[in-house]
């Protein structure tokens, strides 16, 4: 089992992780949720929302950011910005090897993708974590990424909106990955300096260093229904606790309950309720239709 | 075995209690007991010496968790006079795993603020073991907005496993605890010192970590995640605790070479624990000299350095 699944609870983890598909490459998929068997176009037509159950599945940074900016205008940040090997650090496997797997399972150098673009006419810097690269977790060049994300919005003027999907801190980099909880939350500073809006989205999951540091800064929280949320691993909180986690523990509607996030937002309405948001906040004219 | 000294240290152990039984004799051989307990002595130190000049991971991770390592309060009351301690995050608790308020360093007035792991049973269960819950770093954040507002500078004490992982603790955000110190911090107007004094764990640690200056004392630990946590995650048993720590280097001399933190200030003989008056003396000097340094530059000036020390870090070919 890797360790980003030891933060999911058991009864989910049984059925798989959207990177486990159930029928690969084929044509028919399988809800992680409800187990129905769907049409994999029409699930990805659907932004990977089973339609039976509404249960949202993960979406990789790139997919993420496919849908949420407009087609044309797109600009990549720091796509040259890789992970680093700082400590030679190695347990059963090699931390090199681990960064040259997940680069070739997914297609990108890490596991914050960073572009600049419009939605909906609107511009914006958007950042999506990767879950499926080394559990999203929070690098050396994510943070650097991060940084130049919102340095991109502070020339432009223009405000910033990040997608979480991390089980935390990248341990292999130890305390270099920790310090970048520091780093991003400095930038952001700067960004709530100069009065640019920050919105974040927790998506499934949004644990750890990332929930404690970028993913808690947002002017507007918002969260994927039924998103993994928080700062302990739920087992990790069982152990200490020794008691029986309350039913949707850790979960968006939890969150919101609780007050730590301002509402939960569908997936198909993410792009229009962003942008009608950042309109009001930057005083950009009302949405048209 | 004597519990008051770690597995390692065992054969001192058994030379320092010769040393106390001579000590307590009472006849009228006197001169010989002095000599020998002089050359018990000598020879003590020595071993201690030699001990202590090949720590292993394992072992300096033992010293940073030793159950006589000064505290926060001990530094408190050796180095700051007139300290009080301001309790509360004035919305949901006191925040006790914290210690913090206003004192006075050589005369001048400071915030001082640290994780605070209790001594006797009963403080422990107070203090939560060190282990802060929000209320904890929220009352943190509300005196450090005090220092900021009344241009006191801000000295912290580190040593925490980590925040507490607990059902209220998530109920009450502990994320965006953290998150929110870690911003704050970013930005305060005043010089923040920071010195990892025992064990540095994680988010829970950095949240009042991050400053201008930061120290370690030379068998303090500072890491991403506990070496148990990162064992079991990663090698999946908890006893490859020391390889886990080998392996992300938590120990002081590595993270000084990793250009993460700006010094290390050395133990006494045995560790902080065997003298803490001399522990804290060192640390009063370096206080003291890095308070100067920081006094010359002006609110701007201290900001624009600390943020640029901050956006360096984990940039290749970058000095940090």
């Amino acid at each position: 089992m890797s360790w980003y699944d030891k933060l999911i609870p058991s009864g989910i983890l049984s059925s798989g992780s959207s990177d486990k598909k159930g029928v690969p490459e084929g044509v028919w998929t399988k809800c992680d949720h409800c187990d129905a068997i769907l049409f994999r176009t029409e699930l990805e037509k659907n932004l990977n929302v089973c339609p039976k159950c509404d249960y949202h599945m993960r979406l990789s940074g790139r997919e993420r950011l496919e849908h949420f900016l407009d087609e044309q205008n797109r600009v990549e940040i720091a796509s040259d910005i890789e992970a680093t090997d700082w400590l030679k650090f190695k347990d059963s496997k090699r931390y090199k090897d681990r960064i040259a797997a997940a680069q070739k399972k997914t297609g990108e150098k890490e596991a914050l993708i960073v572009i600049k673009g419009t939605v909906l006419g609107m511009p914006l810097v958007s950042a999506a974590f990767d879950f499926g690269f080394i559990g999203g977790s929070m690098s050396s060049g994510v943070g650097e990424r991060f940084v130049q994300g919102v340095n991109a919005c502070l020339e432009a003027n223009i405000p910033f909106v990040c997608f979480t999907a991390s089980g935390g801190a990248r341990m292999q980099e130890g305390l270099f990955s920790l310090m970048q909880m520091a780093k991003t939350s400095a930038v952001l500073s700067k960004l709530a300096e100069c009065r640019l809006p920050y919105i974040c989205v927790l998506t499934d999951p949004s644990m750890g260093g990332v929930s404690a540091s970028l993913g808690m800064l947002g002017d507007i929280q918002l969260a994927e229904p039924n998103a993994l949320i928080g700062f302990a691993g739920p087992r990790v909180i069982e152990q200490t606790v020794g008691e029986t986690l309350p039913k949707g523990f850790q979960r968006s509607e939890f969150l919101l309950d609780h007050g730590a996030i301002d509402m939960i937002v569908h997936r198909h309405e993410m792009r229009r309720k962003v942008v009608s948001m950042l309109a009001k906040l930057m005083h950009w004219s009302e949405l048209v239709s | 075995m004597n519990l008051d000294y770690l597995d390692f240290e065992q054969p001192i152990a058994e030379l320092e209690e010769k040393i106390g039984e001579l000590q307590n004799i009472t006849d009228d051989s006197g001169l010989d007991i002095v000599e020998e307990v002089a050359r018990l002595r000598k020879k003590s130190d020595e071993l201690t010496k030699k001990i202590f000049s090949s720590l292993s991971v394992a072992q300096t991770l033992q010293l940073s968790r030793h159950p006589l390592r000064p505290h926060a309060s001990d530094y408190i009351r050796h180095i700051f006079t007139d300290f009080d301690e301001l309790l509360g995050d004035r919305h949901h608790g006191a925040g006790y795993a914290i210690i913090g308020g206003t004192a006075r360093f050589n005369g001048m007035p400071i915030m001082v603020i640290g994780h605070e792991k209790g001594r006797q049973t009963a403080e422990k269960l107070k203090r939560n073991f060190g282990m802060p819950q929000p209320e904890g770093y929220r009352r943190a954040l509300r005196l450090m907005h005090m220092a900021e507002k009344f241009n006191l500078p801000v000295i912290t004490f580190i040593d925490t496993m980590g925040a507490y992982p607990g059902i209220g603790a998530e109920e009450r955000n502990q994320s965006e605890a953290i998150a929110r110190n870690l911003f704050e911090l970013a930005s305060l107007e005043v010089p923040v010192i920071c010195v990892v004094t025992g064990e540095g764990g994680s988010g829970g640690a950095l949240a009042i970590g991050v400053g201008d200056r930061i120290f370690m004392l030379e068998y303090s630990t500072f890491s991403v995640i506990s070496p148990e946590g990162c064992a079991s995650i990663l090698w999946k048993e908890t006893s490859k605790a020391a390889d886990a720590a080998e392996a992300m280097g938590v120990t002081a001399s590595r993270v000084y070479k990793a250009g993460l933190v700006d010094g290390i200030l050395s133990e006494p003989l045995g560790g902080a624990h065997r003298n803490p008056t001399a522990m804290a003396q060192t640390l009063k000097e370096k206080l003291s000299e890095v308070l100067d340094e920081l006094r010359q530059f002006s609110p701007d000036e201290l900001l624009n350095n600390r943020y640029q020390r901050l956006m360096q870090i984990g940039v290749k070919g970058s000095p940090d």
